[in-house]
């Protein structure tokens, strides 16, 4: 199973953390410090696993972001490279080609997205499509959800000003 | 709106954050955004409340603490709304973890959204139950999310099974619930409801007996044709990955099917065909494809044996290795580590690419691929792979160094085939490593090389060579010192000398100095420092031409700031000025150190057992005990007859002497009686200033270890090395009262069963799950010793690791434990751990023994603690 899915910029800087095992938050400020200093510092032709406490983390670098997964020991390390690429993918078609800034500004879509594709730290769909539509549908339930607030708070100002 | 309020939006606070360009700058941003979410917390302002927890989460994210908002989410995710309710539940999983007290008041809120009319939030409930949920709230939601199972959209249902999933890992009584409706998702036809599917199986057969003979019956042929329609389906734009159709469900499928082949050759029979058709049809230049292959080849070496698969999957493997993907390499050592076990042949013909990887760039390769030229290791070929092992030690880097040196002196120690094969690989580790080297590694080369008599000079000349060109490795000049100190003679007259040796000329004077050099190095510790002085002194004697000299080094450290040199320098220099008489028998060889005694103490002073170290400080070696005055003599070698016989305090002085124990932690605990013999003290002396070595000495040496016990042996090393006189043959027929003394020393078996009292052997615990059998024996003439030996047998359906036996007795007994036979305990009495056990009952004849006993295992990594008391010993021991 997937213990954690960290995003880590280039920088060190956390975009996106998300806890499948229990870690306090102690750990879990310990566990990003290690795994920082241990996966920004290696050079680009190595291999993507590292092994850390008995664990093993899978990591895969686009462009400024490094997408880590810390994993069991049998687990499959080749296996978790195309989970990874498949969130990007599914990232990439969200937001039409992402960059790091998307997933700033946006992060809770960052996790929305993860949700649908992991739980309990396992795989929860290989298509790309279904996880797309899925979130789209949510997001337009928020949206309508929206409209309608906004539109009794019209209501309620035209009554007032009448 | 209040005035505190930020009208600042979630970008806002972001760009803001971002913008700043020093850490105080960021502080204040975020201690502002932190007061203004707090105000409107403690107004419970309901319009803003998911703007603030969603800038919380992106502050949580900074390392700033955010415990505050905690029962924000708890607020939101009782609301009505969609929204609110997402980013609330994305809250609580952002917030907090599974082990916060705030977690249990969300139950209720989620066992109605479990039950809500609107999908999409049902599917937020099993998200946050499926990543976050705890043991309670695992116990109090199951039906719910079993319910779920079943529904409808099957959307919801493969987020039941990931969340079941879940619940089964927390509980794992539950799983019986799980079984039909998991069954049932394997019929599936929607990817993502089969993927969870089969993944909820394969983690049911992990928990479950139970549930993996119901899949192995029931399901084993379903899934072999699912697997065969996916590899042959056509194209499916849908799941297409690199030309492959769904390698995510190919993988769980794979894996789902060697737990059920595992130990079923049936099942694993059925499989064959499936199994070859995907390792050579798949694909192997893209990743999803290897990570296919991978798992299969991980497949076929597990399921039970089938040769032609097997070769198919060495073969993948070592196309595997000989890839120039790191990646690809990386799994394929992996792998093959694995395979060791299954066919360890196959893999050592890959032992020549294996050790280039040993030198790899990869830190991640070269780890990897040293832990399986471990295993690779093995009488035949360990001279050839320890070359290679040293070679890349020179050439690897400091972090690596120290895990290549662990390794290679642990496989040295374990195969080396002879002595000087041994002693010259150490010498190479340590002056290429020596600082990696951990103190019982460099203990146990001393007590080799002072076994083998025969290689005293060899050695010393040795270490001196290298002592000359690496004087940075702190444990080489430790051994070079102690060897200095001892066979210096050796050194300057070329006794011993072999062919192989190129003649080396020392003079007295040339080994004094390297003694003065290892005084005086800047980077010397106090251990150092201290085996320096003492060598000093001992070659004040042999070097009577050279004492004004090493006088005026002793004197030297008089000043020193660390009392121990200090008090040592005049200490010594006491002896050198006043006490002539008898510094010659003071300063004599050491003793040859008892190797079985040194291991045993390795093996004893494993935390693992409360008594052992009490036991081993009464372990003598050779049978020395010091009442009679003759065998101190012994002790000190005194082959020439003109020595006087030092008396007994003599011998006490000797031990303040050479006490170098610094570290309290190495000194023999429960000694209140003084240590009987001054072989004691000289083997703590190899202890200098150590912490109790660590648990990696189990793996302890064969050298060392072949002796043990094994009385024959010990003798024959006692002729071999022929110091001593007093040969424990010789104490065997001594009379009772010399007997109990050497307490320590069992007699050979044979012996036991002739001349022994014979006991019944008793159940001396047992409970539901574990059985502890006791079979007593008496030393002959040793009324007060036990000699027990504890037979363990697992009662239960489950494998016990870490198996622990531990045992306390009153004062008046004393308890020395063996290591055990193991520490797995095969599942349903399928073999049983033994291990020995000597009790020494001090009121013998008046008080009968007892026992307390603790047993610590782990089921599938979970601690187990039993606890009981043994009081049903015969009444007479």
């Amino acid at each position: 199973m997937i213990h954690f899915v960290l995003l880590i910029s280039r920088q060190g800087k956390v975009r996106l953390t998300k806890w499948y095992s229990a870690y306090s938050q102690k750990e879990r400020t310990k566990v990003i410090r290690e795994l920082s200093g241990l996966i920004l510092t290696r050079g680009p032709k190595l291999c993507n696993f590292v092994e850390w406490r008995g664990l093993r983390v899978v990591y895969k670098r686009y462009a400024s972001l490094y997408f880590c997964m810390c994993i069991d020991e049998d687990d499959n390390e080749l296996e978790i490279l195309e989970i990874i690429h498949h969130y990007v993918e599914v990232l990439d078609r969200y937001f039409g080609s992402v960059c790091e800034l998307d997933l700033i500004y946006n992060f809770h879509k960052a996790y929305f997205i993860l949700d649908e594709l992991l739980i309990a730290g396992e795989l929860q769909e290989p298509s790309k499509r279904t996880v797309a539509r899925l979130v789209a549908a949510q997001d337009s339930l928020v949206e309508t959800a929206k409209e309608q607030t906004s539109s009794i708070t019209n209501i309620i100002a035209q009554a007032a000003n009448v | 709106m209040n005035p505190f309020s930020s009208g600042t939006r979630l970008r806002d606070m972001i760009r803001a954050i971002r913008s700043c360009k020093t850490a105080a700058e960021e502080r204040a941003v975020v201690r502002k955004e932190c007061a203004a979410i707090r105000a409107a917390i403690s107004e419970n302002d309901q319009d803003y409340r998911h703007r603030n927890l969603a800038k919380l989460m992106f502050i949580h994210m900074l390392g700033y603490p955010t415990h505050f908002g905690q029962m924000e989410c708890l607020k939101l995710i009782a609301s009505s709304g969609f929204p609110e309710k997402r980013i609330g539940y994305l809250g609580l999983m952002l917030l907090l973890d599974e082990r916060q007290e705030v977690l249990m008041l969300v139950t209720n809120s989620l066992k109605q959204d479990l039950n809500h009319s609107n999908q999409y939030i049902i599917g937020l409930a099993l998200c946050a139950l499926g990543n976050i949920c705890s043991a309670e709230m695992a116990r109090d939601l199951a039906p719910e999310v079993e319910r779920l199972l079943q529904f409808r959209d099957p959307n919801i249902r493969k987020k039941a099974a990931l969340c079941s999933i879940r619940i089964i890992k927390k509980v794992p009584d539950l799983a019986e619930n799980f079984i039909n409706p998991a069954a049932s998702l394997l019929r599936e036809k929607h990817h993502g409801v089969l993927i969870t599917g089969v993944q909820l199986c394969t983690d049911l057969c992990k928990v479950s007996s139970e549930a993996l003979e119901y899949f192995r019956e029931k399901c084993t042929e379903g899934l072999i044709k699912t697997l065969k329609d996916m590899a042959n389906s056509p194209y499916a734009p849908e799941y297409d990955i690199a030309g492959i159709t769904d390698p995510f469900l190919h993988i769980r499928l794979l894996k789902l099917l060697r737990i059920l082949g595992q130990g079923d050759a049936d099942a694993s029979d059925c499989m064959n065909d499936i199994l070859a058709q995907v390792a050579t049809k798949i694909e192997s230049n893209k990743n999803a494809g290897n990570a296919i292959l991978y798992e299969c080849v991980g497949t076929i070496m597990s399921i039970e044996d089938n040769g032609g698969l097997r070769v198919l999957a060495i073969n993948i493997l070592g196309r595997f290795l000989s890839n120039r993907d790191n990646n690809i390499r990386y799994v394929a050592l992996n792998m093959l580590m694995k395979a060791i076990t299954v066919d360890a042949q196959a893999v050592q013909r890959h032992r020549a690419t294996i050790l280039e990887c040993v030198k790899d760039s990869d830190a991640s390769i070269r780890k990897k691929a040293l832990d399986l030229v471990y295993l690779l290791v093995n009488e035949s070929n360990v001279k050839p792979l320890t070359k290679e092992l040293i070679e890349s030690l020179e050439a690897s880097d400091q972090e690596f160094k120290g895990v290549l040196t662990a390794k290679i002196c642990s496989l040295v120690e374990k195969f080396s085939p002879e002595k000087i094969w041994y002693i010259d690989q150490m010498l190479k580790v340590l002056s290429e490593a020596g600082n990696f080297v951990k103190d019982e590694v460099w203990h146990a080369l001393i007590v080799v090389i002072s076994n083998a008599s025969d290689l005293h000079g060899y050695s010393v000349r040795a270490l001196y060579r290298a002592f000359q060109t690496s004087t940075e490795q702190e444990t080489l000049v430790r051994v070079a010192v102690w060897c200095i100190g001892e066979y210096g003679d050796m050194l300057v007259n070329n006794v011993g000398m072999l062919d192989i040796e190129e003649p080396i000329t020392v003079t007295e004077s040339d080994a004094v100095d390297a003694l003065e050099v290892s005084i005086k190095r800047l980077n010397s510790d106090l251990t150092t420092k201290a085996m320096a002085l003492i060598a000093l002194l001992k070659l004040s004697s042999r070097f009577p031409s050279c004492s004004e000299r090493i006088k005026d080094i002793i004197l030297q450290n008089k000043r020193s700031f660390v009392l121990e040199l200090q008090q040592r320098s005049i200490e010594f220099n006491c002896i050198l000025q006043k006490h002539q008489n008898i510094r010659s028998a003071l300063v004599e060889r050491m003793p040859v150190l008892d190797e079985a005694t040194f291991s045993g103490r390795r093996a004893g002073s494993l935390p693992t057992s409360v008594s052992t170290s009490t036991g081993t400080a009464r372990n003598l070696p050779n049978g020395i005990a010091k009442p009679a005055a003759a065998p101190v003599a012994d002790l000190l070698d005194l082959s020439s007859d003109d020595a006087p016989a030092p008396n007994s305090s003599g011998g006490d002085f000797l031990q303040d002497l050479l006490g170098v124990d610094l570290s309290p932690a190495s000194a023999p605990p429960g000694t209140s009686q003084p240590p009987k013999a001054g072989t004691d003290v000289l083997l703590d002396l190899l202890s200098i200033g150590t912490s109790p070595p660590a648990q990696s000495s189990s793996s302890a040496s064969n050298i060392l270890s072949s002796i043990q016990d094994d009385k024959t042996s010990l003798v024959n090393l006692n002729g071999l090395a022929s110091l001593t006189s007093l040969s424990p043959n010789a104490t065997s027929a001594s009379p009772a009262p010399m007997m109990d003394l050497l307490d320590g020393f069992g007699p050979s078996p044979q012996k036991k069963e002739e001349n022994g009292p014979a006991y019944p052997s008793l159940v001396a615990y047992e409970s539901s799950t574990l059985r502890m059998t006791f079979n007593i024996s008496k030393q002959p003439g040793n009324p007060q010793t036990t000699l027990i030996q504890a037979i363990f047998t697992n009662l239960s359906p489950n494998v016990y690791n870490d198996f622990l036996f531990q045992a306390a007795v009153p004062k008046f007994l004393q308890l020395h434990l063996d290591p055990a036979s193991s520490n797995t305990l095969p599942a349903s009495g399928n073999g049983s751990i033994i291990q020995s056990m000597k009790v020494t009952n001090s009121q013998h004849g008046k008080k009968s023994l007892v026992m307390r006993i603790r047993i610590a295992y782990k089921i599938n990594s979970k601690d187990v603690l039993e606890e009981g008391q043994v009081s049903n010993f015969p009444r007479d021991l």
